[in-house]
């Protein structure tokens, strides 16, 4: 770990201030990911900026029926608190799919949705990695790359992005504020993360000095038809292989929306407006599922040691349909995939 | 015998429970002393080839750095064979030197030493350490460096080469009538113990050393340090009382100790030396073994021949070697039986023990081999290993001392319910799962060393055994206070295990199942000793004692008294008081009786049955239940033995369907050396583990005791793997069975 200086930030414009001065400075709130990645050396920030003081706490109803999550909120707080949990379920299965209970009491909402991959060689300093140490090369396209992307991915990169609860949120269509020097502004869940091109050091579209303050949930609609399904190496513990989340609402018999994300495949929770499109206005069926897992995962390449993530994945879609439309989301505690 | 106060047989929670549980237990890192400086070592970044530079400048100029150490300035280790091969635990070949030239020989090898004022600064600097090299292209892939396998030249000290074949397995194989020949891989795993690697060495002036290392014997990092730094042994004492799991991981020393001993011989001064998680992916580790197994048998499931071949990973300077195939010559009554096993080189560290070294890989290749001949057979797997049982070791043609494993079958078989498994695979499903049962046999040698321990009385009736032995966890320091309790008839409150320091009556490393024999049968020895000095004693202050007999004394919490009249009793403060000196003290040398052991084959043997449910659709295996019926002679305690068992089970479970060490071919670097992605099992994963241990009596020792370290694992992952297959139909041969092995 390289040393570091270390502010306290007594107000958001302190904190935009001080990352707008310093350009080697972090944001440092639960610190899961980030202290880590700064005893491996792979991140080495010369100013760490706490923003845990800030009054980013709190969930808060907003006037359009919805929810406003502070970016402070730790993780777990956000998957037991009431109204979350019983509003937005698939959100607070996809949180409890994460980590461990110690992790999630300490990581933020904020902070989930910055964290970075967990590509072995992102890790490990000794190695090529365009995202680490950009032109150096990608060490997981012909090495060990169980755990890379089947979709999205760059001949530069490819990373996955290794959350959860953003493959909750994408197919939530989470709002996420975020407050810079040039003011506050909100955008898509979907164009926060990018994909990895050519600059695959770049995670988010955020520019420098931008906080992420806030993350909003529109009014709920899928309070029952829904299921975050995450396969993995272990059942407990591990980053998932593959993940779905789906959230449908079923009227009449039929699918009247539809929302579809993808977790483990790609550099982004991966989303396909078109393949949400051909689930509405259909009966649930296993057909039209798997019609809507094909359009998802339309394009989708393995570099040998993720291969069987694009059978996996179809199936996992599948899948997690039924148990959404069954109205059967599955447990995050009892490990039998219903 | 006291019946109130008999202990040995009974669960007793760990004496040192309370120790460990409130943090006051302290590990090698944790010993602080006055001026101790801190180490943190740089590692390679290449797996093979030379340091053509070393950067150090920026690490030297690092705050409080005191030192760095290398190969560039000789740093005084002893660049010959000799001294290290002292090491106990040496393997044929030339043992791993640091800092003796430019060589790299894995990746992760330690090129430098950083001495600092702090942990931080040490690892600060240590970080801020680079090379250039000349790269070599590693070699790390088993399957490719196979095609250069040889058999081991030397054997490795103390492990048999298989034995010689016996009848003709191929001539059978090519005339039975049922004939199988399969190909099994176990990947390679890393030992993973909650401590990491640490030593911290007290310089006591006038070149004295109190060394504080993790080990799983004290006496073998003091021969070994004594012997590369040329120290009287009069002047260094190793003391290691607490260790936070090993598996078999510090039967040999590492280069923490080294390293640490040379900086603070170096300097002078007191030094602590921590490995990080990732280092401990540098060193010894559960080689990828390559298996082939064929065997015949009479359509009525007579095993006509047994052969099976192995080809296992080590190092390209030590040969590592394993009883990976010997099992398969011992299981089963087999008249034509053909065993081989073979090394290949790779740019590795050196594989080491781990918990049933060669048993747990050997036995899941021939158990799943069997679990196929009983299904190619239409014969229930039980059944089959029943037809097949071996009432004698056929590779020493000797007797058992023992051997209940036909207990362990039948009672096992019970409490799980074998009876409800469906021959036909893919029969049985749950909703969605698909359910599987499956059962393997284990088989461990039951072995003993050579131990001393002291057996110490004081005024106010405390007893105090003592032993250089080590407990890594298995419940050592809580056996042998029950034994030295029971023999005394003391309550347990009142004794104390002392373990893991130099300046005990010595043993050698903690290892293969034998401590609880071979101390336990020590610290008995010597508890008897004491008690004819105790008697003796009494003789001479006593006139009821003058003609007493061992056989006519009781030995009580009070004090001696007679059997035939309780009322005469002599307290065992006026017994130490009389004595003179602070307590009274017998200490004894247990040896294995060598008659015995000419004569019997003795093994621990267990049946394990897995329960699996695997989803049909997505590959997701759980393992629903787990029973091990054990048969290891007496169990001392039910409630230690037990958890032993439980580890070992739930270790076995990481070995079918999670652990595996994955290397990058290209780099010959290990790419998930950390707790987050070497996968052992979480708690999600471990299911209700019920533990059998069944009746066995066995004269190998006094104490009729096997062992109980080793067995938990053995035949687990192939109990899993034989129950995956029953769930689906699917040979996985291959483990860890993730899966996308399943799709």
């Amino acid at each position: 770990m390289t040393p570091f200086s270390y502010l306290r930030a007594q107000s958001l414009q302190d904190a935009i201030a001080a990352l707008a001065a310093e350009p080697g400075s972090r944001v440092i709130a639960g610190g899961t990911n980030l202290v880590d990645l700064m005893k491996y050396d792979v991140e080495a920030p010369r100013r760490l900026v706490d923003i845990t003081r800030l009054p980013l706490h709190g969930v808060i109803p907003t006037d359009a029926g919805g929810l406003r999550i502070g970016a402070l909120t730790p993780n777990s707080d956000l998957a037991y608190h009431p109204q979350a949990a019983r509003d937005y379920p698939l959100l607070a299965s996809a949180i409890l799919a994460g980590a461990s209970a110690q992790l999630r009491n300490a990581a933020t909402t904020g902070g989930n949705l910055l964290q970075r991959t967990r590509c072995p060689y992102f890790y490990d300093v000794a190695t090529a990695c365009n995202k680490r140490a950009p032109g150096s090369g990608c060490s997981a396209r012909t090495g060990i790359n169980r755990n890379a992307a089947i979709l999205g991915a760059s001949e530069a990169c490819v990373a996955t992005h290794p959350s959860d609860m953003c493959v909750a949120l994408a197919a939530l269509e989470a709002i996420v504020h975020v407050e810079g020097p040039n003011g506050a502004r909100a955008l898509p869940i979907a164009d926060l993360h990018r994909l990895p091109g050519d600059a695959p050091e770049r995670d988010v579209t955020l520019d420098r000095g931008e906080i992420i303050t806030a993350v909003e949930l529109p009014s709920p609609r899928f309070g029952r038809h829904h299921s975050y399904l995450k396969l993995r190496d272990r059942l407990s513990y591990a980053f998932a292989l593959v993940s779905v989340a789906a959230a449908l609402e079923i009227a009449g018999g039929r699918v009247v929306t539809a929302r579809l994300a993808l977790g483990g495949v790609a550099h982004k929770p991966w989303r396909i407006r078109e393949a949400e499109a051909l689930l509405e206005g259909a009966a649930p069926s296993r057909a039209a599922f798997a019609e809507a897992a094909d359009r998802l995962l339309q394009g989708a390449v393995g570099l040998g040691g993720n291969d069987f993530k694009i059978p996996l994945a179809r199936r996992a879609i599948i899948r997690a349909l039924t148990q959404a439309a069954d109205g059967a989301p599955q447990s995050q505690s009892r490990k039998v995939i219903n | 015998m006291n019946d109130v106060l008999a202990y040995v047989g009974r669960p007793q929670p760990r004496v040192d429970g309370p120790l460990k549980v409130t943090g006051r237990a302290r590990y090698a890192a944790e010993v602080a002393v006055e001026g101790m400086a801190y180490g943190a070592v740089a590692s390679s970044a290449i797996a093979r080839g030379r340091i053509r530079s070393l950067h150090l400048a920026a690490a030297k100029a690092a705050p409080g750095v005191i030192a760095v150490l290398s190969h560039e300035r000789d740093p005084g280790l002893p660049d010959e064979d000799d001294p290290y091969l002292k090491d106990m635990g040496a393997v044929p070949g030339s043992p791993f030197r640091p800092f003796c030239d430019d060589r790299i020989h894995f990746s992760g090898q330690p090129i430098a030493l950083v001495i600092a004022d702090s942990h931080e600064h040490a690892r600060d600097a240590a970080a801020l350490i680079t090379a250039d090299y000349d790269a070599e292209t590693p070699q790390v892939d088993l399957m490719a460096a196979k095609a250069a396998a040889y058999v081991p030249p030397e054997p490795r000290s103390g492990i048999p080469p298989p034995p010689p074949p016996r009848g003709d397995a191929q001539a059978a194989f090519a005339a039975a009538p049922v004939r199988l020949q399969e190909d099994y891989r176990v990947a390679a795993e890393h030992h993973n113990p909650m401590e990491t690697m640490a030593t911290t060495v007290v310089w006591e002036g006038d070149g004295r050393l109190a060394i504080h290392t993790k080990t799983q014997g004290v006496n073998n990092p003091k021969t070994y340090v004594c012997a590369v730094f040329g120290l009287d042994p009069d002047a260094v004492r190793v003391i290691s009382p607490f260790v936070g799991g090993a598996f078999g991981m510090a039967l040999r020393p590492h280069y923490d100790l080294l390293l640490a001993t040379l900086a603070a011989l170096t300097l002078k001064r007191s030094v602590r030396l921590t490995l990080t998680r990732q280092q401990m992916y540098t060193m010894g580790w559960r080689p990828d073994t390559l298996h082939t197994v064929a065997l015949s048998a009479s359509e009525d499931g007579r095993l006509t021949s047994i052969r099976h071949a192995a080809v296992q990973a080590t190092s390209r300077y030590e040969d590592y070697q394993e009883p990976t195939v010997n099992w398969s010559g011992l299981l089963y009554a087999c008249p034509n039986v053909t065993l081989s096993y073979e090394l290949a080189k790779l740019d590795t560290s050196t594989p080491s023990d781990m918990r049933a070294p060669g048993a747990a890989l050997g036995l899941y290749a021939l158990e799943a081999a069997m679990d196929e001949l009983a299904s190619r057979l239409k014969i229930d797997p039980l059944e089959l290993r029943l037809r097949n049982y071996a009432e004698r070791d056929f590779n020493e043609d000797k007797p058992f001392s023992s051997k209940e494993l036909k207990a362990c079958y039948r009672q096992g078989a019970e409490r799980f319910g074998w009876d409800r498994r469906r021959p036909e695979p893919r029969s049985m499903r749950d909703g969605s799962e698909l359910v599987g049962l499956g059962m393997a046999t284990g088989c461990w040698e039951a072995m003993m060393q050579p131990h001393a321990a002291r057996a110490t009385l004081d005024a106010e009736g405390r007893l105090e055994v003592a032993c250089g032995t080590a407990d890594i966890g298995t419940g050592a320091y809580t056996i042998l206070s029950q034994i030295a309790a029971e023999a005394l008839g003391l309550p347990i409150e009142r004794v104390t295990a002392k373990l893991g320091d130099t300046t005990l009556p010595k043993a050698p490393v903690e290892g293969g199942s034998w401590g609880a024999a071979s101390a336990g049968s020590a610290v008995q020895a010597a508890c008897a000793a004491l008690k004819e000095k105790l008697l003796a004693q009494a003789r001479g202050m006593n006139g009821a004692f003058a003609n007493a007999a061992i056989a006519h004394a009781r030995f009580t919490a009070d004090g001696v008294a007679l059997a035939s009249d309780p009322a005469a009793t002599v307290a065992y403060a006026d017994l130490v008081r009389a004595a003179g000196g602070d307590g009274i003290a017998a200490e004894t040398e247990f040896e294995p009786d060598e008659e015995f052991t000419k004569k019997y084959a003795s093994y621990t043997h267990s049946a394990v049955f897995a329960e699996v449910r695997v989803d049909e659709e997505l590959g997701v295996i759980r393992v629903a239940r787990l029973v091990s019926a054990v048969a290891a002679g007496r169990i001392l305690n039910p409630a230690t033995a037990r958890s032993q068992i439980l580890g070992g089970a739930v270790m076995g479970l990481g070995m079918a369907l999670h652990e595996e060490t994955v290397w990058d071919a290209t780099l010959g670097r290990i790419m998930n050396a950390n707790l987050g992605e070497y996968h052992i099992p979480s708690h999600a994963d471990a299911p209700d583990i019920e533990v059998i241990f069944v009746d066995e009596d066995d004269r190998a020792n006094p104490l009729g005791v096997k062992g109980l370290g080793e067995i938990g694992i053995v035949g687990v992952a192939a109990a899993i793997a034989n129950a995956v297959f029953h769930a689906t139909g699917r040979r996985v041969r291959h483990l860890p069975i993730t899966l996308d092995k399943l799709l």
